[in-house]
């Protein structure tokens, strides 16, 4: 592409009336996806026999009616931006880290470990080793599906499944045998394993009386931030980028290659293990609490922050207004399951389709883009035989 | 440990392990058909729920578990030709596009399910048919051959596939797509048709799966599948793209489920350590993907779209 990139300058500059289904494409792909996604979720609550309209206003009021509302969205809006940015991390480094659960769940386990075996330091210094310690939990787990990636070609996505269902298990042990409440009864517990109550020199402190609201935000998007200048900023993060775009060219240009590939994983198994200290100790029981299952603790955070990073177009910035977003859409399910008894589960369903849709139309953005692109190169220097194929052809291998 | 070497409990446990090993199979088998054509299909999981929730549904609603797996089936179909559109016509980036069916299983399912299903009764269990004279033989045939349907089916697939894979003009065309569509292209074959058939019976018998898996544990729940559906995508690289392969890999997989919850209810794994033990079949998963990883070339275009003349 780099070639036509000069030829095309002058006529582009020429031609700044971009054709509409370009623009219309190329701005507004991912709020469509959001909008076809909500409508399939519109007919699927009359399908419940509700009404939509009110389903999806006591959706909005939920969320966003209020102080009380906006803080918990925000609150809930926390472990999605922290995942979110380890997948602008992981998948601008081309790697696909699907293990979000299960990084957030070592994450939660090495910082409720840490709490539970130097309580007694004061706060401006446990605090931060909490953190750091969810951190190192979160990246290990993911560093093992990096190195296992950048050594032995194990695919990603299915090692950072497998270490899913292996981090519920440890979790499931940890804290129904050595981190259990010895001083609680099961009976007392109601027989749902978890830690005894947390030192609380560790506890989030709230910043916004009256609500739950606690500095887990500012570490949120701090962290958001620093990935950001990491990624754009930094000579790892440009060659984090570069081995994300061609492994082969990075190689080619002296790169290292599978370190980049195992420090991404680090880096963003890190996020996620802080988004697992900020769901224990921003709890309101300031314990860790498990039913057993992965989402019974997670919530699901480690998928939706998924959806919430590949809609923020995998720039953490960005990632903040869409886990805000993703966190009003979870927050207002439950305010909509109250009034009109349609399940959370819709919102499941609905970030499913954004996931698909936001996919599905990234081809038909680049293809109408290259295709412009190819008739402007015509314009200026007279129509080349099979421009837009063979630039069809130069996309093809780009995403591969 | 004595207690485990017993006759009656060995033939018990690898009578589980067969039945522990029939949705994995199945799903995995369709998967290597998909995988085999080029396209990388990680919806199977979302498939499998849907599947399974459409099964439960009718087989409750209606007492015929027959009709439940094919509506599992039909589940399937639908959800394939979504998949196909996606990954073949739109060229969707292929590993996140199946996030996506995933997520949207995982949630629909469920919605469907608390919609739907007041109280969630048990469906019926599938009859075992004993297999004449076969279900004589000592061990073996309590082992193998006291199964239901389903289970013969699924084994007999796998002949079935390898002989269809590498026997047959269509299954040619297959490998030629995943390996070079342009080849395919050339001949006048549409690349898309082969993969759409492809994945179409690749979800269908993730469909199946989902059927299966409900069958087995006879009542649906939230997540029924608890990942099962990237377990079967794991045990295609696991078994190099052959069916053989995968039906090993499927069968060491549920051989050790099997084992692991054999022992925990003889009591030789101490009650304390057994959420640990239940990592085992994961692990070994992860283990083998490590050693085979670098052994095995995936097929050339698997999860690249085809765009003519590259």
């Amino acid at each position: 592409m780099t070639t036509t990139g000069a030829a095309l300058e002058a006529p582009r500059r020429a031609a700044r009336t971009v054709s509409w289904r370009g623009l219309l494409l190329s701005w507004f792909a991912i709020p469509l996806s959001a909008l076809a996604a909500l409508v399939i979720g519109a007919l699927l609550i009359l399908a419940f026999g509700a009404n939509p309209i009110t389903g999806y206003s006591d959706l909005l009021s939920g969320a966003f009616g209020g102080s009380y509302a906006l803080a918990s969205t925000a609150q809930k809006a926390v472990p999605l931006l922290l995942v979110a940015a380890g997948i602008c991390v992981s998948v601008r480094a081309s790697v696909w880290n699907i293990g979000g659960e299960g990084q957030i769940v070592m994450g939660a386990l090495a910082s409720t470990a840490t709490a539970l075996a130097v309580p007694g330091l004061p706060a401006v210094l446990l605090l931060p080793l909490v953190i750091a310690a969810a951190a190192v939990g979160g990246a290990v787990w993911a560093g093992i599906a990096g190195f296992f990636k950048a050594y032995f070609n194990v695919n990603e996505i299915l090692s950072t499944i497998m270490l899913n269902l292996v981090a519920v298990q440890v979790m499931n042990y940890l804290l129904s045998g050595p981190m259990i409440n010895k001083s609680q009864s099961f009976a007392i517990t109601g027989l749902i394993p978890q830690t005894k109550l947390l030192s609380q020199n560790a506890w989030l402190p709230t910043i916004v009386g009256g609500t739950q609201l606690n500095l887990g935000v500012v570490i949120a998007v701090a962290v958001a931030a620093v990935v950001y200048l990491l990624l754009w900023h930094t000579g790892f993060g440009f060659r984090l980028r570069a081995v994300g775009l061609s492994r082969d060219a990075a190689a080619y240009a002296g790169m290292p290659v599978r370190r980049t590939i195992v420090y991404a994983m680090l880096l963003s198994g890190a996020c996620c293990g802080i988004g697992g200290a900020v769901l224990v100790f921003g709890s309101i029981s300031h314990r860790m609490v498990t039913d057993g299952s992965l989402t019974g603790f997670t919530g699901n955070d480690g998928f939706n922050g998924i959806v919430v990073g590949l809609f923020g177009g995998l720039n953490p910035l960005w990632s903040v207004l869409s886990a805000y977003l993703f966190g009003g859409l979870l927050i207002g399910g439950t305010a909509m399951q109250a009034a009109i008894g349609v399940p959370t589960d819709l919102v499941t369903t609905i970030e499913g389709l954004v996931v698909i849709f936001v996919v599905s139309i990234d081809y038909l953005r680049v293809s109408a883009r290259i295709k412009e692109e190819a008739k402007l190169l015509a314009q200026a220097s007279g129509p080349p035989p099979g421009a837009t194929r063979s630039l069809l052809v130069k996309l093809a291998r780009a995403r591969t | 440990m004595n207690q485990f070497f017993t006759y009656a409990v060995l033939t018990a446990t690898i009578a589980s392990a067969i039945q522990y090993t029939t949705p994995f199979l199945l799903a995995a088998l369709g998967e290597t058909v998909g995988q085999r054509s080029g396209v990388l299909n990680l919806g199977v999981d979302g498939i499998m729920l849907l599947g399974a929730f459409g099964c439960y549904y009718v087989a409750l609603e209606t007492g015929s578990d027959l009709l439940g797996i094919v509506v599992g089936v039909a589940i399937g179909a639908v959800l394939g030709l979504a998949t196909a559109f996606m990954s073949v016509t739109l060229k969707a980036q292929q590993g996140i596009s199946g996030i996506g069916v995933y997520i949207f299983g995982l949630g629909l399912s469920d919605l469907l399910f608390v919609r739907f299903v007041g109280t969630p009764l048990p469906v019926n269990p599938l009859p075992n048919v004993n297999i004449p004279l076969l279900d004589k033989i000592p061990a073996v045939g309590k082992m193998f051959f006291e199964q239901s349907l389903l289970v013969y089916i699924t084994f007999l697939l796998v002949p079935a596939i390898v002989f269809f894979l590498y026997h047959t003009n269509y299954g040619t065309k297959v490998l030629a797509a995943g390996e070079n569509p342009a080849a395919v292209d050339s001949l006048g074959i549409s690349v898309a048709r082969v993969r759409y058939s492809a994945v179409l019976f690749g979800c269908m018998m993730a469909g199946l799966a989902g059927a299966s898996l409900l069958l087995l544990d006879g009542i649906f729940q939230e997540d029924l599948t608890q990942s099962a559906g990237f377990i079967a995508v794991a045990l295609v690289y696991f078994g190099a793209w052959r069916p053989a392969g995968v039906m090993t890999g499927s069968l060491l997989y549920g051989l050790v489920t099997a084992v692991v919850l054999q022992w925990k209810s003889l009591g030789i794994i101490p009650t304390s350590a057994a959420d640990l033990a239940a990592t085992a079949p994961a692990v070994v998963t992860i283990l083998a993907l490590v050693v085979l990883a670098g052994r095995f070339r995936q097929p050339s275009a698997l999860a690249k779209p085809y765009v003519r003349g590259a």
